[in-house]
């Protein structure tokens, strides 16, 4: 008679006490303690917000390691801009996407302005950590609405010390419609998700090229590829950009086509999805 | 080697499929780049699995004598992101190099990531007493590639790693309709080819937009064998035959330096 008390002793150690399927069983009588003691487990519900809680408390004691995110002083929201692949066209695209945000001019920070143009950048991760945190802390940013981050390609540490540092209003990626390059803006988008920044959307680069001459389309990289992405992960596209020699030759000149050509109808894509994801961007902070 | 997606990774699959004929050549293809591993889909590779045998990983074998090893092989799910840090991406570029069981064999190719960043270092280090053959560094014909390859090429200045030269790729487009060619990458300030002159670096190649190419990447086939009589196609097995005489010309240099220094020695 000795078990079934024993079994009471070992539930209510485990469970709160009145609580589940077994401990209604144990307090039913002597058959049902033992039918109590041969599923002493058996409560699902309550294991598994055990789990949930054991998860939250594993998480909370792994986050202390990390560092906290503060905001830079006097910006109100930041755009980041990635892709995971490279060559994909994020630069170009955060250089025309910095017009139509604007509201006080632009203020532009980059490495490129504190070294010889040739001069390579062999470091590694953490003095690139390093270099990071002061691009983003110590320039005087003034009061800005919006900061546009051009992310290089890839998902390391540059793109988890700018997710673990400061706050992110919103991700967007941009992407080729070619498989390899879906292959890792999905990454990138599984990254985002990882370190809990919202992705806002795609955008598709490079999508049609049409010959000045005769006016035929090809789809170089493929087509639609970025869509069929967008779709799989849940994602809108924000845009889509032609292959145009414009843009490419007006980025090498220093003068954005947003800028030089702003009637053309890259300059009017790009001005889309600019308003494509200050419509999508959550209320600035007061 | 190179900046961004410029056709780094297809470049040396295509360099490591252009090696196997007609003369039988052992190839192997290293992949680190870590982050975005697109080697195995582009090779047809996608839900490989590296298998460990006594004598370490055994590499990916697409052909008897072309084997590929990368981090792709390594996930569960192709789209898995792997988000390291520098030093673990840097333990696992040690792992392929030490632990994979190439066999002999006469050509490694290693892909990199974009960039000059903890990879780069690793593998330079890790190699330093294998001896680099060379650097192929590709880029397209705009300044703003040219910018970055400029920094690449000094970036092996500093390890001092050989350039064997540069490769411009998506030189032009020739319409499939009117074959009028564009420059869709225009080169504003004179395409790889004035920058070669300029820093005494050889011009390997120039390798121009074919759409097919990205479709049989995307397919996992061979663009050689898929497109035999593209002019990409006949661009790439220039450049492949450049390459291998860039090597065997090295070689036979370290070989007399060998002989020469050996009859040095039996005189002393």
């Amino acid at each position: 008679m000795g078990s079934p008390a024993w079994c009471w002793a070992l539930r209510a150690a485990r469970f709160p006490v009145g609580g589940g399927r077994a401990g209604r069983a144990l307090r039913s009588g002597p058959s049902g303690g033992f039918a109590a003691c041969a599923a002493p487990f058996a409560d699902s519900a309550s294991s598994s917000s055990r789990d949930e809680a054991l998860r939250d408390k594993r998480a909370r004691i792994l986050s202390r390691g990390l560092p906290k995110q503060k905001p830079i002083a006097g910006v109100k929201q930041v755009v980041v801009l990635a892709s995971g692949k490279g060559g994909v066209g994020k630069s170009t695209t955060a250089e025309n996407l910095m017009r139509p945000l604007k509201n006080y001019g632009i203020t532009c920070m980059s490495m490129g302005f504190l070294i010889e143009e040739t001069a390579p950048v062999v470091w590694r991760g953490l003095m690139v950590m390093s270099a990071v945190e002061k691009l983003l802390r110590q320039v005087d940013w003034g009061q800005l609405d919006y900061l546009v981050i051009d992310m290089p390609p890839g998902t390391g540490d540059v793109q988890l010390s700018v997710s673990q540092n400061i706050p992110i209003a919103g991700a967007v990626i941009i992407s080729t419609p070619q498989d390899v390059a879906l292959l890792d803006a999905r990454k990138g988008a599984e990254m985002f998700r990882k370190v809990h920044v919202p992705v806002l959307g795609l955008v598709q680069n490079m999508s049609v090229f049409q010959c000045p001459k005769c006016k035929h389309e090809t789809h170089i990289f493929g087509a639609d590829g970025v869509r069929d992405l967008a779709k799989t992960l849940g994602l809108d596209i924000l845009g889509d950009i032609p292959l145009h020699v414009n843009i490419r030759e007006t980025c090498d000149s220093g003068q954005p086509v947003v800028i030089s050509q702003p009637q053309s109808d890259a300059a009017k894509a790009y001005l889309k999805i600019a308003m494509e994801i200050v419509r999508r961007l959550p209320s600035p902070p007061v | 080697m190179k900046p961004s997606r410029l056709g780094k990774q297809l470049s040396a699959l295509l360099f490591s499929a252009g090696w196997l004929g007609p003369f039988v050549f052992q190839v192997a293809l290293l992949d680190i780049d870590i982050c975005g591993p697109s080697i195995p889909k582009m090779m047809g590779l996608e839900g490989e699995q590296v298998h460990q045998s006594g004598s370490g990983w055994s590499p990916v074998y697409v052909e008897e004598n072309l084997g590929v090893m990368s981090v792709g092989f390594l996930l569960s799910s192709p789209d898995d992101a792997v988000i390291w840090r520098g030093p673990k991406k840097n333990g696992l570029i040690k792992q392929f190099l030490r632990d994979v069981d190439w066999g002999e064999i006469d050509y490694l190719i290693v892909d990199t990531p974009p960039g000059t960043s903890d990879e780069h270092l690793s593998i330079v280090q890790y190699l330093s007493a294998a001896h680099i053959d060379g650097a192929v560094i590709i880029t397209t014909p705009q300044e703003i590639s040219l910018q970055d390859v400029r920094k690449e090429i000094n970036f092996c200045h500093k390890v001092k790693l050989p350039i064997i030269g540069v490769v411009e790729n998506m030189s032009g487009f020739i319409c499939p309709k009117c074959k009028n060619e564009s420059q869709i990458f225009p080169p504003t300030t004179g395409g790889a080819e004035k920058m070669c002159q300029n820093l005494n670096v050889s011009l390997l190649g120039k390798v121009p937009l074919d759409p097919q190419i990205g479709k049989s990447c995307d397919k996992g086939q061979s663009f050689l064998s898929e497109a035999p009589e593209s002019p990409a196609t006949s661009s790439y097995r220039n450049i492949i035959q450049r390459i291998q005489e860039y090597c065997d010309q090295r070689h036979f240099q370290e070989d007399s330096t060998i002989y020469e220094w050996n009859k040095n020695e039996v005189h002393v």
